[in-house]
């Protein structure tokens, strides 16, 4: 039983080899089960988590881009991402490009744009 | 109608809290600790609810909701904000999303405080509500019944 | 063909102790559609990293959800031990094990209860719920709080089980099994349940495996998969095997969660048993975190991730709770299709939605 899970690694990958990567990932079979951002030094972090439900495994996908850059969303290959997706495009402002079901930053409903993401972004909605 | 003594409907809504005080409400209702032998009972209904136990903080999402649920209870009402969430933000009050207690949106009467607030606490607040419930029904009759004479003078 | 209408479910509902709001698209009776839209308790936890410094965070994360609330709080601290590298004591990871467990059996007990609410039998939920505060005695007489019990710190724990306690807790679960035990009789073969329960809501495991559904959820469609399993806290020296049922419908996720109460019971058992004696509660943390870490765990509700990443600060840069529910509304959504108009409550139920730890 010590034995499951022991492989829990962080890939970094670029842009433009996310789409790629993702269906390679859903090909072997394994499971999307987390998706986020992080702001860390003026750089967007996404991370795909995805793990396999006989052994365990968990490979997180990661992308490092600037803030401006688009990022081509995943929903085609994996419906259940948009949560996921329109998570991040609200609370941190990451440039998601044709989520299948786009909530248009209305998914939490909150007053701030982006309240995580750039700082000098954040101002109140009308 | 002065000798009635009213059973007043609870209602019940989460604002955004972490479900802790929420479980407690539920707790204290069901029989081991029993709210209920109090008189109040439990409903889903704000039309027909006399008071409203309102649990964690308000956000921008769903003030337009407790405003609502608040306007459609009938008058007189009682509200309780139950925890410290809904009394003054707690631990979140520093979240960008968090307004701030109840009392932002509505007037709050009565604030039971806990981090969870406790079934014997939430009975202590409901209790209470009961008592001023009352006090506010036996004025409402006073000032309706004064109108009426008004009018048929 | 009929008429197409909307109908909005929530967000203030009998059924729901939480607000969630559904759009259903309806055909006559039939749900086509179910859009959700959450929000309503979004409080925006995850920004107080700016504010709270990382043995801080603790308290805060632990107030993720009231019910999982041990778990979430256990699930940030053995990040921040992996990211420090350190090794609690032995006894801190079995206390963190039970208590794990207690939270479990609460929770699933919880979850019956509120169920059997759904369907209308309000006798079963009252009695649900009294066993359930057997459980919540158990955590009070040896935590001293009921819901939100803020025993872990990052290296350990801050309080010991003694051992009288431990013997009233190994008395209590066998008293709380064989109660249940009743209570299973009714949940498993009363005609009225079996004529809600049975064949509603079905999700197959393909459907399952591919809408990223976790925990008893993925259980009930025949996915063998608890991160339980991965051997954190204690349970990598506790015997364990995934509760698994094939049908997928909403008796079978209901068949699951009672399983499961079991298996917990079964746990701690093992636990007190295996549980070394006198030993240090906690180790010393030196310094701040540096590096990240991507923790998984499994929650009543399924597996939940809490991703923590420092930069040598007392603050940490990023803390991410992904918790079950998150993972589970997709499996909703399909859930939902294709069902009546008056199942809806009931399925939306038997998911066992938290709604503040999703959207935190």
């Amino acid at each position: 039983m010590t034995n499951l899970g022991l492989k829990n690694e962080i890939r970094e990958i670029p842009v433009e080899n996310l789409l790629n990567e993702v269906l390679v990932l859903k090909k072997q079979g394994m499971r999307l089960s987390q998706a986020c951002a992080a702001y860390i030094n003026e750089k967007f972090e996404l991370s795909y988590s995805f793990s396999d439900d006989a052994a365990y495994e968990l490979i997180n996908l990661r992308v490092v881009i600037d803030p401006q850059t688009q990022v081509p969303s995943i929903t085609e290959l994996i419906p259940q991402a948009v949560f996921y997706e329109n998570e991040m495009k609200e609370i941190f402002g990451v440039k998601i490009e044709m989520i299948s079901l786009d909530y248009e930053n209305k998914l939490y409903r909150i007053k701030q744009t982006a309240p995580l993401g750039p700082k000098q972004e954040t101002e109140v909605k009308a | 109608m002065a000798n009635i003594k009213r059973s007043p409907w609870l209602l019940h809504y989460d604002g955004s809290s972490c479900n802790g005080c929420d479980i407690e409400v539920l707790a204290a209702l069901t029989p081991v600790y029993d709210a209920e032998r109090f008189g109040v009972m439990n409903t889903g209904d704000p039309m027909q609810a006399d008071i409203f136990l309102i649990t964690g903080g308000i956000n921008a999402q769903n003030q337009a909701t407790v405003k609502q649920l608040y306007d459609q209870m009938p008058r007189p009402k009682v509200v309780v904000a139950v925890g410290v969430c809904a009394c003054t933000g707690g631990i979140f009050k520093d979240c960008y999303n968090i307004l701030g207690g109840a009392d932002t949106t509505i007037p709050v009467d009565i604030y039971v405080p806990g981090c969870a607030a406790r079934p014997q606490a939430i009975i202590d607040g409901v209790v209470q509500a009961v008592e001023l419930f009352q006090q506010r029904s036996d004025e409402h009759d006073a000032l309706v019944k004064q109108n009426k004479e008004g009018r048929e003078k | 063909m009929g008429k197409r209408s909307v109908i909005p479910f929530g967000p203030q509902h009998p059924v729901l102790p939480e607000p969630i709001h559904l759009d259903l698209v309806i055909e006559d009776e039939r749900v086509i559609e179910a859009i959700p839209s959450v929000g309503f308790v979004h409080r925006g936890l995850e920004s107080l990293v700016d504010k709270r410094d990382f043995n801080q965070m603790t308290y805060v994360a632990e107030r993720t959800c009231g019910i999982c609330s041990f778990q979430h709080g256990m699930g940030y601290c053995e990040a921040v031990e992996h990211i420090f590298d350190v090794d609690i004591p032995i006894r801190a990871k079995f206390l963190r094990t039970i208590w794990a467990e207690l939270g479990r059996m609460h929770s699933h007990l919880l979850w019956l209860g509120l169920l059997a609410d759904a369907f209308g039998y309000e006798n079963l939920f009252y009695q649900a719920w009294r066993i359930r505060e057997k459980v919540l005695d158990m955590i009070e007489m040896t935590t001293g709080a009921r819901l939100i019990f803020s025993v872990n710190k990052v290296g350990g724990v801050i309080k010991d089980i003694t051992a009288d306690q431990l013997r009233i807790i190994d008395g209590t679960v066998t008293e709380v099994e064989a109660e249940l035990r009743d209570l299973e009789q009714v949940f498993l073969e009363d005609s009225t349940v079996k004529s809600r329960l049975v064949g509603i809501g079905i999700l197959t495991k393909e459907q399952a495996h591919d809408l990223g559904c976790c925990g008893p959820v993925a259980r009930a469609s025949g996915i063998s998969c608890d991160m339980r399993r991965l051997g954190y806290a204690a349970y990598s020296m506790l015997d364990l095997e995934p509760v698994v049922a094939t049908e997928g419908d909403c008796f079978a996720r209901c068949k699951c969660r009672l399983y499961e109460v079991y298996q917990s019971v079964d746990l701690i058992r093992q636990a007190i048993t295996k549980m070394p004696k006198e030993q240090e509660l906690a180790v010393p943390v030196k310094g701040n975190p540096n590096g990240e870490y991507f923790m998984r765990l499994e929650q009543p509700r399924g597996e939940a991730y809490y991703y923590v990443k420092g930069s040598g600060k007392p603050f940490i840069d990023r803390l991410r709770i992904r918790t079950p529910t998150f993972a589970n509304l997709p499996g909703l959504c399909e859930m939902l299709k294709n069902t009546e108009l008056s199942d809806v409550g009931l399925l939306v139920v038997t998911i066992d939605p938290c709604i503040s730890c999703t959207e935190r």
